[in-house]
């Protein structure tokens, strides 16, 4: 009477027989009982969480407001200040663009910056993060792999691209004028400043065993705004020289958003009167004004900073736990109110 | 299956004629017919891969893929390298394709099995079995009963009467009827069996030509999705345009200035150029409809429907048929089922009568009692009666009260009686193949039962002759004289016999509905009917089919006179009926009743709780039976669809369109009393498609309607009579209806409600109303696979719907909306942060995050946490779903997913990806790293947001999932761990000495990971995205807490003691005021019994005489059914007009053009 169907069973025929031959395994897995931890959103946990989280975050902000605070920063906006005005306007014209011109920045630090001082300069308005500006660059090249770009006279730009193009190309001299004394040359270590991924591996010149950089780069084009040839970016040192110098790698690392600044150098801290850091006094910066940003109404700038474990003076993190602190406080005593007036006696709970 | 179209396309013009000479192989094979392989594969090794990409870049989806790759490759525009597009889209068709292939092959072997059957074909003079496949148009073919037919054919001849044959078209048109055809007169008498002509072949058959028109089935989520996805696009382009004018501002105003460090291409102007970024954030912005969505989905649909297949619960031993999920793709529809449509027979019901109870002269038998005098529950272990007795017993006759047995040995005058009676008044045909063994051939399986308890008791009907009834009575044979049959029709509810005993008595036996035979009843009986009535009553209350028993004696005068009346009467011309009817009136009377018996048409295991689980998650139920009004309505009663507490149930069987209608609004009215009538609560859903809304109504009601009023309730004008009215009922059964309103009565509840419905079947007959159903689930057991092949999920038992629904469906339904709410908001938070950085960086659609981020976010990071919550989550076990079964309720209202939940997701997006970008962006902003080197460069910011984006979604994800098995943890850390694994892989010094160009990223990582800062960013996203969510979480629970909630906390406060056992009680009512008759009899059986017709066929030859007339070949239980369905009983009872008119549009002949 009973005629077992003959369905296809998905495919698979087990090789069991018998009355019971299609019957389903009994594993945990296949009959949906696997053991499980079911968390659910009771005032047992919610609320200590939300106190406990209003306290970590009231400490961490305390705590990283004071470290902020504990940072000297100096920041001097040069585009126009000081003799820097005539530079600006001879900039405008781009026919200028080859002539030199430098200009002096006189500044006061009331108080000592104390430990390793960080000279940094800083664009206004640069976009590095725009996509085309990206994508022009090529990572192949900078490590020593090719020179395929070509300019309009069949030569391949060595660093090709409108990164390297558009690199940064003010200079600074930085001078101490103490109260007793003559004025002292503020020493700046300019290399080691990169990433070291960057330098040692990220970057390469092209293969230089028995070569001279010069050889190296033979038959290729320095790119068009660029003063001086990719193997003379730094005459003193050959290994800081080509693809591998720092100033170029750090230029090269686009900043995310067009507000930014980059390291330029940092304080050696050898000699006296420089061993605690840049001591209080007069400032002089003889800038070499190369860099055109009235293009595009940018700003330039120069930085001084002494750094902790957190990084630079900003102040957005403290604050912003700070203020995380806050609320999550506040929701935390709505919650407990709102808790404690319906969900405690478990009445709503109730069908 | 756009195959055949394309082989009826190639076919140069349209067949006018087809010469063929029948069983000239040679002849016809000149004309060069298809052959008769059936194929209903798509590919081959060879045409596989063309085809089956050609079929895949017409989704939608995909062709949006190759639109963006084409895009990609477009240097001016291209945004994102080449592989972040392709990488997902190859494995996407991959996927696909894999799981295309693995249909194909399913389906290839199907073809296989359909083409090696056999059949007989007469070749060279001689019958020889062939496979279908080399059939040949023009062979001979010879089929036998219930044979498959996998070619058009033509009638030649038939072993039937008339040469006809019975065919059932199911497969062909979804009628599933069984259809007469009559072989031409000339070829009729050439042979036995049934002789056939191949005519069409293969694919040119009407079966494979009709059966591209299968709809494809899909579920609300899927329509819904599609709505979203368009209006994902809208908002895309909106986003791009945006960012276009953007950009356009951007280039005039800073863009024309920065051209010194960064020159334009030739003759880009900054409209051009904002065109150009339009498509390059088109590009950038597509992961707003990734192309993982639906991959993520199928997989979803086919985990979940492998569970259902896995399930041991729904696994039925005794026929060893787990349940099983033939359709993947409409598992989250389960969840959200409102309607069930189920057939009666075979699905509610075991179509098993058995003699249950009597009531015999004022005692009551069948019911079991321990020594204290306790009622015990009847069960499988109870003891059975010993018939051993009687050598002529059945042995599958159960019967558990001893003190029957007793009084029957103990020659009780009255119980004897009662026996004899059931052992005459019958029309029930004996069958004897062998000495002793008997078999009974029933038209209704309630006297098949009746008749074989008085066997068992002792009174064994042994074989009848037109005018002689021979029966075993306790051993002694007798032989009654058959002197008249007061046959049985739907007025008289009764039918009674005259039959002269050996002794030479009289005696008139009478058996009919309680109420009808009570008012025929001698005054003497009072008493007795006092008693007999309260037994009657417990009987209904226990869903039993009760009938009364009553006799008398008849004086040989009185009869004699009578007699010649009746046969006066019976050859008169006119008003033949109103006669007999009198003269059967005046002879039963005053009539002493003997007892009642109480038949149980056994249901299927667990149906009335299955019924009370699904009622209580607020799902509405219509039976939907060709039974007769009493039959269904007592099903409906017993099986707790029906109940005693309803406030009414109402009965609609009007016989005209006014009375239906009349009854219709009646039943409103009482329903809504204060109701406008002319306002119909409707509103308009495109294309002038109208929904009804859900009335309340204070109450239960239930609503039982006829077939031929629901004929006229289905016609256009009052179908929203129906549908309104029905809706508002609890529980609606339709009885008396055919396969063709099965469907249309689904069609009409789909149409006018937006509701999901499922029908459940078991039968050839409930097909149309499966396929027509959103969901079809078929009984796979007895009654053949029809069902089951059309259905989307089958199992065996109708008890296994409840874990299919208020389970599985549920559990699917919750994962799926989990998982769509949470992936659009891990996407569009994704996305959204390019759209905000978009403002930063001069809208040069510049992306934030590195290139192989993008590609692998979707396909590696996050895709298995999501996929283990969708695979795995349920918020409370099945003990509790089937505890509180309310929980299905908010799936019925598309609670979890709807465009409300999916703009909030959107909003919450918008939140979070404004946190992720922003707090980064202040946080790296002029920060240097503690050494002073770089670190809010473009490539240290990229790696920040996408691991607080990474943090934040997968904090989000745990905060989604209520179930964490070791999987679903190991997925999640896994995958963190993996994007750290893989994050530090693609920045090593290794791959960007490989390629540089590919792994621009180098050192990132280890240069900005190990900056106290940025981890102080991330933990401070973390938060920020976490915390607003469990506020407002946790402020609903507090406030306004869902069933879900109010479960989950049940749960938590039982977890001390184990969940509570599911409510296992019989239900039982006392009370009862209703009749308990329900007796499947059709008219016109005493006719044919007396007048021998039956007999002109050799009695040995299996399906003889009542076999034929029933649906199915046997006749008696559990296989027959009720004679509504017989094909042949109509020219034997044409009088009964008022049942045959469902009748008639079902076996509706159709004129065959081949005849």
């Amino acid at each position: 009477m009973v005629d077992v169907p003959e369905v296809p069973l998905m495919g698979k025929v087990k090789g069991k027989s018998g009355p019971l031959a299609r019957r389903p395994d009994n594993s945990a897995f296949k009959q949906q009982r696997l053991p499980a931890w079911s968390p659910m959103l009771t005032a047992n946990t919610v609320l200590p969480f939300f106190y406990l989280m209003s306290l970590i975050c009231m400490l961490l902000g305390v705590w990283l407001l004071l470290t902020v605070q504990s940072t000297q920063e100096i920041k001097l906006d040069y585009t126009e200040a000081g003799t820097c005005d005539i530079c600006f306007e001879k900039r405008k014209n781009s026919s200028n663009a080859a002539q030199p011109c430098s200009c002096t920045l006189v500044f006061p630090i009331k108080k000592a910056l104390k430990g390793d001082v960080f000279f940094y300069y800083g664009l206004q308005n640069f976009h590095q993060n725009l996509r085309r500006y990206m994508d022009s660059r090529d990572d192949g090249q900078m490590v020593g792999r090719k020179k395929n770009l070509k300019d309009q006279n069949g030569l391949p730009i060595a660093p090709c691209g409108a990164v390297a193009n558009s690199i940064f190309n003010d200079s600074f001299i930085l001078t101490y004028h103490g109260s007793s004394g003559p004025s002292v040359l503020v020493p700046l270590l300019r290399k080691g400043i990169a990433w070291y991924t960057d330098k040692n591996v990220k970057y390469r010149n092209p293969n230089n065993d028995n070569m001279t950089l010069v050889q190296a780069f033979e038959g290729t084009a320095q790119p068009l705004y660029w003063q001086k040839p990719v193997y003379e970016l730094d005459p003193l040192d050959p290994t800081n020289n080509g693809f591998i110098n720092d100033d170029l790698i750090i230029w090269m690392r686009e900043a995310a958003f067009p507000n930014f600044k980059k390291l330029y150098g940092v304080l050696y801290r050898a000699n006296q009167p420089f061993t605690k850091g840049l001591p209080a006094g007069n400032y002089t910066i003889n800038i070499s004004y190369n860099f055109p940003v009235q293009y595009f109404q940018g700003r330039k700038e120069v930085v001084l900073t002494t750094l902790t474990w957190f990084g630079g003076q900003n102040h957005f993190l403290p604050v912003a736990y700070l203020v995380t602190s806050c609320l999550t406080l506040l929701m935390a005593v709505i919650l407990t109110v709102a808790w404690w007036k319906f969900g405690k006696n478990g009445k709503r709970m109730e069908e | 299956m756009s195959f055949f179209g394309m082989d009826c396309l190639r076919k140069k013009e349209r067949e006018l004629e087809r010469k063929l000479r029948a069983n000239d192989r040679e002849y016809n094979l000149t004309f060069k017919y298809a052959t008769n392989a059936i194929k209903t594969s798509k590919y081959n090794p060879f045409t596989f891969l063309p085809l089956n990409l050609f079929e895949q870049f017409q989704r939608i989806a995909n062709a949006y893929f190759l639109f963006l790759l084409v895009l990609q490759v477009i240097p001016q525009i291209s945004s994102l390298s080449w592989f972040t597009t392709v990488v997902p889209l190859v494995l996407v068709l991959t996927v696909t394709a894999a799981k295309d292939a693995t249909d194909d092959i399913n389906r290839h072997r199907s073809d296989n099995q359909v083409n090696n059957r056999k059949v007989q074909v007469l070749i060279d003079r001689k019958l020889q079995s062939k496979k279908w496949m080399d059939v040949q148009v023009g062979d001979i073919i010879r089929l036998e009963n219930n044979q498959f037919v996998t070619a058009d054919l033509l009638l030649l001849s038939s072993s039937e009467p008339l040469n006809l044959v019975y065919i059932e078209t199911a497969e062909l048109d979804g009628e599933t009827n069984l259809k007469v055809r009559q072989a031409l007169t000339v070829t009729g008498d050439l042979g036995e069996d049934s002789e056939k002509l191949a005519d069409f072949n293969g694919p040119e058959t009407k079966l494979m030509q009709n059966c591209g028109k299968t709809t494809f089935k899909r579920t609300s989520i899927d329509r819904l999705m599609n709505v979203l996805v368009l209006c994902i696009f809208g908002f895309l382009a909106f986003m791009c345009t945006i960012l276009a004018i953007g950009n356009f501002f951007w280039e005039v105003n800073e863009g024309s200035q920065f051209m010194v460090f960064l020159p334009r291409q030739d003759g880009n102007n900054a409209a051009f150029s904002a065109f150009l970024t339009f498509w390059s954030y088109v590009i950038i912005l597509n992961t707003v409809v990734p192309i993982s969505l639906y991959v993520s989905v199928e997989i979803i649909r086919l985990g979940n429907s492998f569970y259902i297949d896995w399930d041991r619960k729904m696994y039925f031993a005794r026929y060893n048929t787990p349940a099983e999920a033939r359709t993947t793709t409409l598992n989250e529809e389960l969840g959200q089922i409102k309607y069930v449509f189920s057939d009666k027979t075979g699905t509610l019901t075991q179509n098993i009568m058995t003699f249950n109870k009597c009531s015999i002269n004022g005692k009551s038998y069948g019911d079991v009692y321990d020594y204290t005098g306790q009622r015990l529950e009847i069960t499988e272990h109870t003891e059975t009666v010993d018939f051993s007795f009687n050598p002529l017993a059945d042995p599958r006759f159960m019967f558990h009260d001893h003190s029957l047995v007793e009084a029957v040995k103990l020659e009780d005058p009255e119980v004897h009686n009662f026996f004899r009676l059931l052992a005459l008044c019958h029309t029930v045909m004996a069958e004897e193949k062998k000495e002793g063994e008997l078999f009974y051939q029933a038209q209704s399986p309630d006297e098949g039962a009746l008749v074989t308890a008085a066997r068992n008791f002792g009174f064994v009907f042994r074989s009848r002759t037109p005018d002689s009834v021979s029966i075993v009575e306790m051993g002694e044979q007798r032989s009654y004289e058959l002197l008249a049959i007061l046959d049985f029709n739907n007025v008289r509810k009764r039918m009674s016999v005259i039959v002269r005993s050996p002794e030479g008595k009289l005696c008139l036996y009478c058996k009919g509905a309680d109420t009808i035979i009570y008012e025929r009843l001698h005054q003497s009986c009072s008493k007795l009917m006092d008693v007999t009535t309260e037994h009657l009553n417990e009987f209904a209350g226990e869903g039993l089919r009760t009938l009364a028993l009553a006799y008398k004696n008849l004086d040989e005068e009185y009869f004699n006179q009578w007699k010649q009346r009746h046969h006066e009467a019976s050859t008169e011309l006119d008003n033949q009926e109103s006669k007999l009817e009198e003269l059967y009136e005046e002879i039963e009377k005053d009539l002493l009743l003997l007892g009642a018996t109480a038949i149980e048409d056994k249901l299927q295991d667990g149906v009335p709780q299955t019924i009370e689980q699904l009622s209580k998650a607020n799902i509405k139920i219509w039976v939907l039976t060709g039974d007769k009004q009493e039959t269904a309505e007592n099903i409906g009663y017993s099986c707790n669809l029906l109940r005693e507490e309803m406030n009414d149930v109402f009965i609609v069987s009007g016989n005209s369109p006014e009375d239906v209608r009349e009854e219709l609004r009646n039943a409103r009215t009482s329903m809504k009393p204060v109701e406008d009538s002319m306002f119909v609560p409707e509103r308009t859903l495109g294309k002038g498609v109208k929904l009804i809304a859900d009335e309340l109504v204070n109450g239960e009601y239930g609503l039982v309607i006829n077939g031929h009023s629901l004929a006229y309730a289905l016609e256009g004008s009052m179908e929203l009579e129906f549908l309104r009215t029905a809706c508002m009922c609890k529980s609606v059964i339709c009885c008396r209806v055919t396969p063709l309103q099965k469907a249309q009565v689904v069609e009409l509840v789909k149409k006018y409600k937006q509701a999901v419905t499922l029908a459940i079947g078991d039968g050839a007959n409930d097909v149309s109303m499966i396929k027509a159903a959103h969901i079809g689930v078929g009984i796979s057991g007895q009654e053949g696979m029809q069902a089951v092949l059309s259905s989307d999920y089958s199992f065996a038992q109708f008890r296994f719907l409840q874990r299919l629904l208020l389970v599985h469906g549920r559990w699917s339904y919750l994962r799926m909306c989990k998982f769509l709410r949470y992936f659009f908001y891990k996407n569009f938070t994704f996305t959204f942060v390019h759209f905000w950085y978009g403002f930063f960086c001069g809208f040069s659609a510049q992306t934030v995050y590195d290139e192989w981020f993008i590609t692998l976010y979707n396909l590696m990071y996050t895709a298995l946490p999501v996929l283990g919550m969708s695979l795995f989550d349920q918020d409370v076990n099945d003990v509790w779903s089937f505890q509180y079964p309310q929980l299905y309720i908010p799936g019925q209202l598309n609670l979890y997913f709807s465009r409300k939940a999916f703009f909030k997701c959107a909003l919450h997006s918008c939140y979070s990806s404004m946190v992720l970008f922003f707090i980064p962006y202040l946080a790296m902003h002029n920060t240097v790293r503690d050494d002073g080197k770089d670190v809010a460069d473009y490539q240290s910011f990229a790696l920040l947001t996408q691991t607080c984006l990474l943090f934040a979604v997968t904090i989000q994800l745990a905060l989604e999932m209520s179930y964490w098995t070791a999987v679903n943890t190991f997925f999640v850390l896994g995958s963190l761990a993996m994007y750290f694994a893989v994050t530090f892989t693609m920045y090593s010094n290794g791959m960007f000495l490989m390629l540089p160009s590919a792994f621009p990223f180098i050192g990132t990582a280890r240069n900005s990971l190990n900056q106290p800062n940025i981890w102080l960013t991330i933990l401070l996203t973390s938060i920020l995205c976490v915390l607003p969510v469990v506020t407002y979480r946790f402020l609903f629970i507090q406030l306004y807490p869902t069933i879900n909630d109010k479960v989950m906390f049940k749960v938590r406060q039982a977890k001390a003691t184990p969940a509570p056992p599911p409510l296992r009680t019989r239900i039982r009512r006392t009370s009862s005021r209703r009749s308990g008759y329900a007796f499947s009899h059709a008219q016109g059986y005493g006719n044919l019994v007396t007048s021998g017709r039956f007999l002109r066929r050799p009695a040995l030859s299996g399906s003889s005489g009542f076999g034929n007339i029933g649906r199915t070949t046997t006749g008696f239980s559990p296989m027959g059914r009720s004679a509504g369905y017989s094909p042949t009983g109509r020219p034997q009872n044409a009088k009964v007009q008022d049942v045959e008119v469902t009748s008639l549009q079902m076996y509706r002949t159709i004129k065959d053009p081949a005849f």
